[in-house]
């Protein structure tokens, strides 16, 4: 799938092996003021407009939908760098204004902009969600997003493949969070360096959209440059009535049919796992690959062989305040954010508002749940998440990026332990001195509720 | 911000040889969060991004050294060559980081792998990172400890890294990204004169791109 899609993007290949690509959709955000700035300094316009969407997402509060009430200059200006680059070059903003507004790894999929077989590039490098659609797409510079602006290509030399295919079915409370970790857990936060990744076998075509965006976002974490699934009937039918979805609906449903891998195509490495043996999973270091089952307890360095491996934990354990062997349950937590492009879509809510229905947030515990994007928020609203949410103790917000990464100044105290369902659980990216622990939304809201990291499966069995 | 401005994408200055003494960063998966903090992402780029190269490792919340960071021991505060660990600068897309570690004054990382979109954006700004097999690292990085002043030496055109040791190792790199930092190439000019292959390919393209 990847090849095809490559060769069809291929304006043409140099001696030396790279390759310039032609992009197709260029999605842009509050944060690409720099590469504007960029070509505004060469006297250069962007080539066409008319494939650059945008939307601001990094530095816009949750708490407002009011540009002029953000009090950080340096971030308001952000956010109207990215308006007036709109107006001067015409492209397409879903803005605060027009209820369109989102995290852009939710915007594109949701607006039908991002399609099977299309080649997807936008500043930041969780672009790789978009390649649950059968969409080759990933992450770039501030000059490489100049780059494009200014010529809708990049220079790229083709990456390696790899295919990753988890079979069976996966357990009850079990999602694609899990199996995203699972996965970095397995191969490490470098296990797919330098490669494409497509996503295979039946725990991964069972899996919903939703489902497969949350997976495909975080190949970055395991070091993939994009990850990808093959398109099928699930894709037509997220995709079918967007408001970008292609006029000629059945010739791109015939085109869309070619695109995945033919039987036998052969990936430069191969890796197999279990879905039934995936069980809810959490991360307790600082970085995606230190992920363990619910039920497991804290590994030991003095027990770990590597000597690296254990002055990496020993050094996890200082920062995030836990120690050797404690169970992963008796882990107290202070905040909850219910949000991020990885987990911040309606699927993810309905889930979380599943557990928070009739419970409240643990005394001493902030609960936030933040939408991906206003049209998300409007559907939770519509479907009564809301009410769901707030009755049970958790803040209702505005949608964006939010306490993910923190640039709009949300971020938690030092010391405090989060609970997140966003994607990174680095040192400070949450804010200096913040400890985080990764989850999927049913089991932060099981942290909400309970006060500590729990087993979602016992909460709900337990009713 | 309207009135600010971000450096330019002029040519960039090129790279040919080095000879440094290396400040080491040895764990792996040193991720762009901490090389630069999330919340100097909005400073304009012509502001000096050094001051806030690995900020919350390197300083104390007031402001004051930690002591032991690399960074601030007396030989590495003016190194022009990092090492680091397996998966160094894994992560974000901010370019920022890569600004961070040029404005302090590196201008090459050597490490067993990197963060792939790192990697890219240290050629655009002619950051030379330099992959060599994670035994050699750890010998360069145990060099480096053993005597701080040591140095290294990187010859681009040559495509090796001489350790304190003498030792001699070859490392691979895109010809591509050679001739960009060599040259200091301008890419964005150079794509601009294959405007007609581009222009051919855009008139070969359906209204809808499937």
């Amino acid at each position: 799938m990847f090849e095809k899609i490559w060769a069809r993007h291929r304006v043409l290949e140099r001696e030396d092996g790279q390759t310039l690509l032609y992009v197709d959709r260029h999605l842009v955000h509050d944060g690409s003021a720099p590469a504007f700035e960029m070509l505004r300094k060469r006297g250069i316009a962007p080539r066409a407009p008319d494939r650059i969407f945008a939307t601001p997402d990094h530095y816009v509060p949750t708490d407002t939908r009011d540009v002029d009430a953000i009090a950080n200059t340096e971030h308001r200006g952000m956010v109207e760098a990215l308006e007036r680059n709109a107006a001067e070059s015409g492209f397409r903003l879903f803005g605060l204004k027009d209820g369109g507004q989102g995290i852009v790894h939710v915007v594109g999929p949701e607006t039908g902009l991002s399609q099977p077989g299309m080649l997807i590039v936008c500043g930041d490098s969780h672009t790789s969600t978009h390649g649950a659609l059968g969409a080759l797409a990933f992450g770039i510079g501030s000059t490489e997003v100049a780059h494009v602006l200014g010529t809708q290509t990049l220079w790229q030399r083709k990456p390696r493949t790899m295919r990753i295919t988890v079979n069976g079915t996966l357990g009850f409370g079990v999602t694609a969070k899990d199996v995203i970790l699972a996965i970095i857990a397995e191969i490490g936060a470098a296990g797919a360096t330098g490669h494409v990744i497509e996503y295979a076998g039946s725990a991964i075509t069972g899996l919903s959209m939703e489902g497969r965006l949350t997976l495909c976002n975080m190949s970055i974490e395991a070091g993939g440059r994009a990850g990808m699934v093959a398109p099928d009937e699930t894709t037509f039918a997220y995709l079918k009535g967007r408001e970008y979805a292609p006029a000629d609906w059945d010739l791109a449903v015939a085109r869309w049919r070619e695109l995945p891998s033919d039987p036998g195509a052969v990936f430069d490495r191969e890796v197999v796992l279990d879905g039934n043996a995936i069980a809810p999973m959490v991360t307790w270091g600082n970085s995606p690959e230190d992920a363990l089952p619910i039920t497991a307890s804290l590994p030991d360095p003095e027990r770990e062989a590597d000597a690296e491996r254990a002055a990496t934990i020993r050094a996890n354990f200082a920062y995030m305040g836990l120690a050797p062997g404690m169970p992963l349950t008796d882990i107290k937590v202070d905040r909850v954010f219910i949000g991020s492009c990885t987990n911040g879509r309606i699927e993810d809510l309905r889930a979380a508002a599943e557990v928070a229905r009739g419970r409240r947030v643990a005394p001493g515990v902030t609960a936030w749940v933040v939408p991906g994007s206003a049209p998300v928020k409007r559907q939770a609203e519509a479907e009564g998440l809301d009410r769901v949410f707030t009755e049970a103790g958790f803040a209702w917000r505005e949608a964006g990026c939010s306490m993910c990464l923190g640039t709009n100044g949300e971020i938690a105290a030092p010391g405090e332990r989060v609970a997140s369902t966003s994607n990174r659980n680095f040192r400070g990216r949450q804010g200096p001195g913040a400890r985080t622990h990764l989850l999927g939304p049913a089991m932060a809201a099981a942290a909400a509720v309970t006060g500590h990291l729990a087993d979602v499966r016992q909460i709900m069995a337990g009713g | 911000m309207s009135a600010r401005s971000w450096r330019g994408a002029e040519a960039m200055e090129p790279f040919r040889t080095l000879r440094s003494a290396a400040v080491p960063f040895a764990r792996s998966n040193i991720d762009t969060d901490q090389i630069l903090p999330a919340r100097f992402l909005s400073r304009p780029r012509d502001d000096n991004h050094g001051a806030y190269l690995f900020r919350d490792l390197r300083l104390d919340p007031d402001g004051n050294e930690i002591a032991d960071f690399p960074l601030n021991q007396p030989h590495w505060r003016e190194a022009r060559i990092a090492l680091g660990g397996r998966n160094f600068a894994c992560g974000s897309s901010r370019e920022n980081a890569v600004w961070a570690l040029y404005d302090h004054g590196v201008r090459a990382v050597i490490a067993p792998s990197f963060g792939d979109i790192f990697a890219n954006n240290s050629v655009k700004n002619g950051m030379l990172a330099v992959t060599l097999p994670e035994e050699v690292v750890a010998s360069l990085i145990a060099q480096s400890i053993a005597d701080p002043a040591a140095e290294i030496a990187i010859d681009l055109p040559a495509q090796t890294v001489t350790g304190p040791d003498g030792a001699v190792h070859h490392f691979e790199i895109d010809p591509f990204a050679k001739k960009s930092l060599l040259e200091g190439l301008d890419e964005l000019g150079f794509t601009l004169t294959h405007a007609e292959e581009i222009a051919a390919f855009e008139r070969r393209l359906g209204r809808d791109n499937f």
